[in-house]
């Protein structure tokens, strides 16, 4: 069986999701038996080099940029997995989602407490280098279709490795409903 | 503001569980509910602030901030909607100068939306401080406005218009129209008053609940239920204190056949408690009533004195040693979920009208925590011609699992909307004839909770066994776009109601609104669709029937109408969601650092 080529991405989250994949800990070693990264923060490979056949997916959609590389993902990945809350549901960053966002920004960049007042006057930054922040957080879905949800904040590693292996083997991932029941 | 806090309090003995009554008489008095009210009222009642917040915040009806001296709650209903509610609605904004939702700048006029008042065969209507206006239209709107900043009262501008029957009654003076278009030989038969309770006391209260049960009486508020049965649970239920509800919440947009029992035929309704009463072994009845009927309110506890005055209620009823029997009436706020009988039960308590998990059921453990029977009003009818006529009278009206009659209100698109007593069996094509609907596209029966059918299905039967209904049919003429003027009116409407305790209702009845919309806006996918079946299939694990049906308008027309989806769902790769507008979502953006 020729080995799967996954990429991953962490759009707007906190790279916890990243972590827990990691605490897969020796497993990594049964997994690189099994799979091949493509784009991924964990190989530093900033672009494609080729179709893949499952994209992972952390955090949601803050800003245009996080846009492109999810549509870009959808484009090169035959699946893509949402996993854990932000990329699901927007999570954490979404809190600001009930913040019209040029309160936000003004609170963030020219009023809030912490900013200091500084010889130049405070702006909100802004630059052709730098992403555009959008209206609200999306949740993944709401710009592509995904496939899959991996619920948790992170999701365990062991549900990662098991969800995984079920892609890559093609098998019915066998994890009881309240074990990722979080209400 | 001092006195009328603790009178109002003293008035109810300072019972908490009379916290609706409270509320609503203190609102009629100060025109809303400030936070200084509220708190002196927990205060009053020596029960926690929040106590008082959650019921002030869950009923419509109830303002926290000013809604205007004179606020108008225009029915936001389907059948309003295609009556020309949109032409009225401007009428109002220009004259008001102000959009629905607020009050005018001068504070003389608060324009709001309502869910269905119960006139959908009279709309647009509105109810303007406790006073009913229908058919309302753009010139007459304004003539309002224009009369109430001139400092006219609302019964100064209804004028000399008045209904028909007993709407013309003094006590009554409203405009609202009956418009029974079809008496049955049950309900809207003659009768005579308190006859049935002369009869009634000559039988023991298992022979009463025997005869109820030889005639298959079933609850015509919805699901059925076998009425002598539900009375036998409470008749056996351990207690010397039981209650007979009458649900007279009629919440289900285009339902309005009760309004009108209550109003030709309130004393059947009454005699039709006493004698579950009589049966049950209870001495108190509570008929619960939406708010929007609170301009019965005067003739109906006329009524009531008047039943107290000829030995039909109170002690010693038609004589009878230990036959005893009180009523009471209790107001709603304007929830629909209060029609579930266990919301109602939590909301005549005082509380927000959650439903209860159950069991235990209200006729173990009702009001109070006693064993309750909760009864539509239609039933309670029922009941008293079955112990005047017999059951083999009753047995031989209808089909086989559906006997009597069946009172239905009618709405939309047909030249004689109103209220039709048909025995059961009558075929949709039937009623069709009979209330001269044409070229119809769609009939919704049973309400947004009921089913969305085409005409292939209209040789269909209402009766238990094939189209079970509370009684409402709204037909949907070939002109209307069923989507977004049918489809997309319900779905807010359930989103609305939902009292919020279980998340898939919570949660889907606003995601399914959004869906809807999107698909509506034609940038719906295939996903979209099947997303929408697979949560109806979630939202049968509800609580109460209000969540496990909300989702019906969407079911019912996916597999009806599915032809008016899928053309409006983009075919091909749904990998990229149409829905998303990069560009409008950075707008925000580039506008907030545009000075900068
Ligand atoms: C959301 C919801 C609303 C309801 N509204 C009403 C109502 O307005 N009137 C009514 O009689 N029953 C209503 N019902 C049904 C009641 O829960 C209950 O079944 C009925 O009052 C029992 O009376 P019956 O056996 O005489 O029909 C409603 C149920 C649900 C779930
Ligand atoms: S189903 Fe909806 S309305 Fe009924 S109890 Fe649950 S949240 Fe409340």
């Amino acid at each position: 069986m020729p080995k799967k080529i996954i990429a991953t991405a962490s759009l707007a989250g906190c790279f916890g999701c990243h972590m827990s994949f990691l605490d897969i800990d020796e497993r990594l070693l049964d997994l690189i038996e099994l799979v091949e990264f493509d784009k991924s923060p964990f190989n530093d490979l900033k672009e494609f080099s080729r179709a893949c056949d499952i994209g992972l997916i952390e955090g949601g959609c803050c800003n245009d940029e996080n846009v492109h590389t999810l549509i870009n993902f959808r484009q090169r990945c035959r699946v893509l997995v949402a996993v854990g809350e932000c990329a699901i549901m927007g999570g954490l960053p979404s809190l600001r989602n009930v913040i019209p966002l040029q309160e936000c920004l003004a609170e963030a960049y020219l009023h809030g407490p912490t900013v200091a007042g500084g010889a130049t006057p405070n702006v909100i930054p802004h630059d052709p280098d730098l992403p555009k922040i959008l209206d609200r957080v999306y949740p993944c879905h709401e710009i592509v279709k995904m496939d899959y949800f991996l619920p948790g904040c992170p999701p365990r590693a062991d549900l990662i490795w098991d969800a995984l292996v079920a892609l890559v083997t093609g098998q019915e991932l066998k994890w009881p409903y309240a074990t990722f029941k979080f209400d | 503001m001092d006195k009328t806090i603790p009178a109002v309090i003293k008035k109810y003995n300072g019972d908490e569980t009379r916290l609706m009554d409270i509320l609503i008489d203190i609102q009629a008095e100060l025109g809303y509910l400030s936070d200084a009210t509220i708190a002196r009222i927990a205060k009053t009642l020596n029960i926690p602030q929040v106590d008082v917040e959650q019921t002030v915040s869950f009923y419509h009806f109830f303002a926290r901030e000013p809604r205007g001296r004179y606020t108008v709650y225009l029915n936001d209903s389907v059948v309003a909607q295609f009556h020309g509610r949109a032409a009225v609605v401007r009428a109002f904004e220009e004259a008001a100068g102000c959009a629905f939702g607020q009050v005018s700048p001068d504070g003389c006029i608060g324009l709001f939306d309502t869910a269905c008042i119960g006139m959908s065969d009279q709309e647009p209507a509105a109810l303007i401080n406790d006073v009913v206006f229908t058919s309302l239209t753009p010139a007459w709107a304004r003539e309002i406005v224009a009369g109430l900043r001139a400092g006219k009262t609302v019964a100064e501008l209804q004028g000399d218009r008045l209904g028909d029957g007993q709407n013309a009654h003094p006590l009554v003076h409203a405009m609202v129209c009956n418009h029974i278009r079809r008496r049955g030989s049950m309900v809207f038969d003659d009768y005579q008053p308190g006859a049935a309770l002369r009869r009634v006391v000559a039988l023991s209260s298992s022979e009463v609940i025997a005869q109820v049960k030889a005639a298959s009486v079933r609850g015509r508020g919805g699901a059925g239920f076998p009425t002598g049965m539900k009375w036998e649970f409470a008749r056996k239920a351990p207690g010397d204190v039981k209650y007979i509800f009458c649900n007279a919440d009629e919440g289900e947009p285009g339902t309005f056949k009760d309004r009108v029992i209550l109003t030709e035929l309130p004393q059947l309704v009454f005699e039709g408690m006493a004698i579950a009463g009589y049966a049950v072994g209870a001495r108190q009845g509570i008929l619960y009533i939406r708010n929007e009927y609170r301009y019965l309110r005067a003739y109906l506890e006329q009524v009531l004195s008047d039943m107290r005055a000829n030995n039909l209620l109170g002690p010693l009823i038609v004589g009878q040693a230990g036959f005893n029997f009180e009523i009471k009436i209790q107001y709603g706020a304007g929830a629909y979920v209060c029609g579930e009988e266990s919301a109602l039960i939590e909301s005549a308590e005082g509380k927000r009208g959650e439903p209860r998990d159950r069991p235990p059921f209200p006729v173990e453990k009702g009001y109070l925590q006693r064993p309750t029977v909760v009864n539509n009003v239609e039933t309670l009818c029922s009941v008293v011609k079955v112990i005047l006529n017999g059951p083999e009278w009753y047995n031989n009206l209808g089909t086989a699992e559906s006997k009597g009659t069946k009172v239905l209100s009618v709405s939309g698109d047909c030249e004689w909307p109103g209220i039709y007593e048909v025995v059961w069996g009558f075929s949709v094509n039937d009623i069709l004839k009979m209330v001269g609907a044409r070229d119809v596209q769609a009939v919704q029966v049973g309400g947004p909770s009921g089913a969305c059918i085409a005409p292939k299905e209209f040789n269909r039967i209402l009766a238990y066994e094939d189209l079970a209904t509370g009684g409402s049919l709204i037909i949907i003429g070939r002109q209307r776009d069923l989507l977004p003027e049918v489809v997309l009116n319900f779905a807010r409407f359930f989103r609305d109601e939902s009292c919020g305790s279980c998340v898939p209702c919570r949660a889907l009845t606003g995601m399914a609104q959004i869906v809807l919309e999107k698909i509506i806006a034609g940038r719906g996918t295939p996903t979209d669709l099947d997303r929408l079946s697979a949560w109806s299939a979630i939202m049968k694990r509800n609580r109460c029937g209000l969540g496990q049906t909300a989702l019906n308008p969407i079911v019912t027309t996916l597999k009806n109408f599915r032809g008016l989806y899928d053309q409006r769902i983009k075919a091909g790769d749904d990998r990229f969601e149409p829905a998303f507008d990069l560009a409008a979502a950075v707008r925000d953006y580039d506008r907030a650092v545009a000075g900068t």
